[in-house]
């Protein structure tokens, strides 16, 4: 309590300019991570060191080594060449995938909770019936249908994608509906579609920036499960979920997991920290003069 | 100890707070002694340093924040400064108890009273568990809560604010503390409720020896329960002295400022309705001017105000941080403007008239084939608005009036009924009718942190509107436009870049207010406009609603729960209560001769800020809280709390009835209390 004042003040300000400056440059380090993989996915067919689908039976299951770096898989492909040509599905995969179902789900979502009532009971059961089932198996059965495919294998899990948004949404839009602000737009005679798209969901779009990046990784795991389950990429097309897939089980070689499971990390958390760093740029609370 | 020794004794307390911007001094050397069994009102506004220096006593205060050296808290000789975190929890709860302004968050939801009434007692293990729950029954008993056996059963959710309140003291007074430190204990409470509260702290201050710290913002509060003042500003203290001199004769120009910024009811509002509000805002306390802290605000600054001055006698027992009034004198009364001459036009046109209307809000159904209940809100209310005149629309929490404004706004549809503005019903009217209308008629809303879209910057909150009636051509043009409406209610222009969370409360408010000039309304509904603002602050939008009333021709319809400042700015006054209007008078009549109880109690009801003046008032104190709109009483709405409620109140409702011009009350015995 009477320790000097002065050294408890600079060691207080040193802290939350450390705390500033790493949340700062996590977020920075999190857009280098993300936009490092689309430059990869964009030069994947340049930088490849092999065809990602050069079988050689001679060569399987090699260790890291000069020749393949990451090491090479059960049928002698090149680990290195598969994760880089990889990068390309995944990642688009994923990405559409969740900004598609994000949209989808804050209109449906944000319609239902600001206009309440009967459509409002509706569109909740309805999102509430695609949650009742496990995604993974309604994906399937849909992708199933709809025929193997990666167009068709994004489809079946957008089906499934939206209704977490919707439900997230539905309740930041209810909480913002009974603010003052909201109010004082209906007495300007703003129309609702003005009130919820311009007034509401500009203010409620922060946990849903954070629910969106952490959805990017959570998308590449599942439609990696589907492709595992020979439902996204037709073989011998390189998918990282894939490549995991197919070494689960080769405990000894473990690069042939190992590689493809270390990308989908850093691409999730590449973009967990771009997130924060988003929501945070998004609130003129906290946006630096 | 010896007798004479004080109880309490604060010394050259200093406390900051470590920011990212750097430490922030928000208590500067304040001192001060309190005897056993004294009451003591420390007062002044938000940022003043009033609550963190209760917080600093009992060093409840946030991990940043730390007691400057030298900084000395004796109670009973103990330094409470320098006291390890053990011993001082036996003094929290135990010899001082602390009660604070939200009764709602004070308390544990998810336990029950009982629980939560002798876990003091058990903590500070003097008692069984069964002697400590029949002390707490005694205890809630004192504190006023019927059937407290019961009562103990419940749960924080089942009580009202008061009571709440209530629980609270009963739990601060379970181990006998000799200091109760009360940080705004009755802001969060209607006025009725308020009376209570405070005659019962002055009960438990007479029969307990109790000594209080009696932390508000509100000068009447203090001169009914203290007897000696301290004024905070800027983390200071500038004025010190026993409660009846202080108030009537302020010796530091900040006092002077607080008690002339709050309109009193004792006196007659003068006729052009303006406050005597002060200029500026409190500095920012991590760089308090040079000087005089006030000296930038200061209508008696003098040029040695450039020297900080100190806290010294100016009487007996009076003590002031002021230059001015250094040689003795006191400062100049503000010129009392003439009082009201004439009321607004008698013969003007209604341009608002709501008959008969009603809104009640469906509950939940408790089980599938419950009766579905229903609170009525709003239960048959008629109103005429004339153009040009300001109606004041006073009542508790319960009372409808800011469904009414609601319902007259159309963000919300009356049950039945009707409001007829020009040709059109606004009860039944659908979107594409009330659109061009809404332009008319435009809303201020209370709370100025809510009610501005925090993702737009000034600018935009106040040219959307401009573009989207139509109202400006161009760009450039509402840019101009802006400009003007932000000069109108003395905004810089610059305001426009910036966004709304960088101005203070009373800086948004003016912000709520342009937006709703922008469209050159003509009925202003203002919600409770500046009851979440300081005194000063408060004063200083009177003063411009006043101003804009006077230079726009506007027609105000002026809701709060403040009888005073109501009573300042209107014309007419309609008292409501549990949904139903209880009298309607010119603003003048309606305080020279109330006809109606409610209304006798509501001004009752009211302290001000006069020691001498409280005194001699008689007083009508209504019991028990107001009934729950969902069941409303029969009969007479206000008849359970009626001091003259007789058989054929609770058998026959009241009409509202004319009783002289202009005059209307809807009472058995109208004037016969």
């Amino acid at each position: 309590m009477s320790a000097t004042t002065d050294d408890a003040t600079s060691a207080w300000r040193a802290g939350r300019f450390g705390r500033w400056r790493r949340r700062f440059g996590l977020a920075a380090f999190g857009a280098v991570i993300v936009l490092l993989w689309i430059v990869i996915a964009i030069l994947a067919p340049v930088i490849s060191p092999y065809p990602f689908e050069a079988v050689d039976v001679t060569k399987r299951l090699l260790p890291p080594s000069q020749l393949h770096w990451l090491g090479t898989d059960a049928l002698g492909r090149d680990v290195l060449s598969r994760l880089l040509w990889g990068s390309r599905i995944s990642l688009f995969a994923g990405i559409v995938v969740v900004a598609i179902g994000a949209v989808l789900g804050v209109i449906i979502g944000g319609v239902a909770a600001y206009a309440g009532g009967k459509a409002e009971e509706l569109m909740m059961r309805a999102t509430d019936l695609v949650l009742c089932f496990p995604p993974i198996i309604l994906a399937m059965a849909i992708a199933a249908a709809l025929g193997i495919g990666v167009r068709n294998t994004m489809i079946a899990m957008l089906i499934v994608w939206w209704p977490k948004f919707a439900r997230l949404a539905r309740s930041l839009v209810l909480v913002q509906r009974s603010q003052e602000y909201v109010e004082a737009a209906v007495v300007m005679g703003y129309g609702p579609g003005r009130i919820l798209f311009r007034h509401i969901v500009p203010n409620a779009v922060g946990p849903l920036v954070v629910l969106v990046t952490l959805d990017v990784g959570q998308a590449i795991i599942t439609f990696a499960g589907l492709s595992f389950l020979g439902l996204g990429v037709i073989p011998p097309m390189p998918e990282w979920g894939a490549m995991v897939s197919e070494g689960r089980e080769l405990v000894d070689q473990w690069w042939v997991a190992t590689f493809p499971g270390l990308a989908i990390l850093s691409v999730v958390v590449g973009f967990n920290f771009l997130g924060d760093g988003i929501r945070d740029w998004l609130d003129p609370k906290s946006r630096r003069q | 100890m010896n007798e004479t020794a004080p109880l309490l004794e604060v010394r050259n307390l200093r406390t900051e707070f470590l920011t990212d911007a750097g430490p922030v001094r928000a208590v500067e050397g304040v001192s001060f002694e309190m005897k056993a069994g004294e009451t003591v009102g420390i007062v002044g506004e938000s940022g003043s340093g009033k609550s963190v220096t209760a917080l600093s006593i009992l060093r409840l205060l946030a991990d940043n924040a730390r007691l400057g050296e030298g900084s000395r808290i004796a109670f009973r000789g103990q330094d409470l400064a320098t006291l390890d975190e053990d011993e001082i929890r036996k003094l929290r709860g135990g010899e001082i108890a602390m009660i604070f302004q939200d009764p709602l968050t004070s308390l544990n939801p998810v336990l029950r009273i009982s629980k939560q009434l002798v876990e003091g007692m058990l903590a500070h293990g003097k008692q069984s568990q069964a002697e400590a729950l029949k002390h707490g029954i005694d205890l809630l008993a004192r504190m006023g809560i019927n059937a407290p056996e019961r009562a103990v059963a419940g749960y924080p959710h089942e009580f009202s604010g008061g009571m709440r309140q209530r629980v609270m003291l009963a739990m601060g007074f379970a181990n006998n503390p000799s200091l109760l430190i009360a940080d705004e204990p009755t802001t969060a409470l209607d006025v009725t409720i308020q009376a209570q509260i405070l005659d019962l702290l002055k009960t438990l201050n007479r029969e307990f020896g109790t000594a209080v710290l009696l932390i508000s913002h509100d000068l009447g509060v203090i001169a009914n329960v203290c007897e000696r003042v301290l004024v905070m500003y800027a983390g200071e203290v500038v004025e010190e002295g026993p409660a009846e001199s202080l108030l009537a004769d302020p010796r530091h120009p900040y006092t002077w400022a607080l008690l002339n910024a709050v309109p009193r009811l004792d006196q007659e509002p003068p006729a052009d309705k303006r406050l005597t509000a002060i200029e500026g805002m409190p500095p920012d306390p991590s760089q308090p001017p040079s000087g005089c802290r006030f000296r930038p605000r200061c209508p008696f600054a003098v040029e040695k105000c450039g020297e900080h001055p100190h806290l010294l006698p100016v009487e007996d027992g009076r003590r002031a941080r002021c230059w001015v009034t250094q040689a003795g004198e006191s400062l100049l009364k503000p010129a009392a403007p003439a009082t009201a001459a004439a009321t607004a036009p008698e013969s003007g046109q209604p341009i608002l008239s709501l008959r008969n209307v009603v809104k009640h809000y469906p509950l939940r159904r408790d089980a599938f084939f419950a009766p579905r209940r229903v609170v009525h809100a709003v239960d048959g209310v008629d109103l005429d608005i004339r153009r040009g005149e300001t109606i004041g629309l006073v009542g508790e929490s319960g009372s409808g009036k800011s469904t009414i404004a609601r319902l007259i706004t159309r963000i919300q549809k009356p049950t039945s009924g009707s409001i007829r503005f020009g040709d059109v019903d606004l009860a039944t009217a659908d979107r594409r009718v009330l659109r061009p209308l809404r332009r008319r008629i435009q809303m201020i809303f209370q709370d100025p942190y809510a009610s501005l879209n925090p993702r737009m910057t000034v600018g935009q909150i106040l040219s959307e509107p401009l573009r989207f009636h139509r109202l400006v051509r161009s760009q450039a043009e509402a840019n101009r436009r802006v400009g003007e409406l932000l000069d109108m209610v003395g905004l810089p222009t610059r305001a426009a870049e910036r966004y709304p969370h960088e101005f203070s409360g009373g800086q948004r408010q003016r912000i709520g207010t342009a937006r709703a000039l922008a469209v050159e309304p003509e009925l202003i509904i203002a919600d409770e406009p500046i009851s979440a603002l300081d005194v000063n602050i408060r004063a200083q939008i009177i003063n411009l609603f006043v101003g804009l009333q006077q230079r726009l021709g506007l027609t105000f319809l002026f809701i709060a729960h403040d009888l005073a400042v109501v009573r300042q700015v209107s014309d007419r006054i309609v008292v409501l209560y549990l949904g139903k209007v209880m009298e309607v008078a010119a603003a003048r009549d309606l305080f020279a001769e109330p006809l109606h109880p409610y209304t006798k109690s509501l001004i009752s009801a009211a302290p001000i800020p006069d020691v001498a003046v409280e005194r001699q008032r008689e007083r009508i104190r209504l019991t028990g809280e107001p009934p729950s709109p969902v069941a409303p009483p029969s009969g007479c709405r206000f008849r359970t709390r009626c001091p003259i409620a007789q058989g054929i109140c609770a058998e026959i409702e009241p009409p509202l009835t004319e009783h002289r011009p202009g005059h209307r009350a809807a009472c058995h015995f109208s004037g016969q209390m």
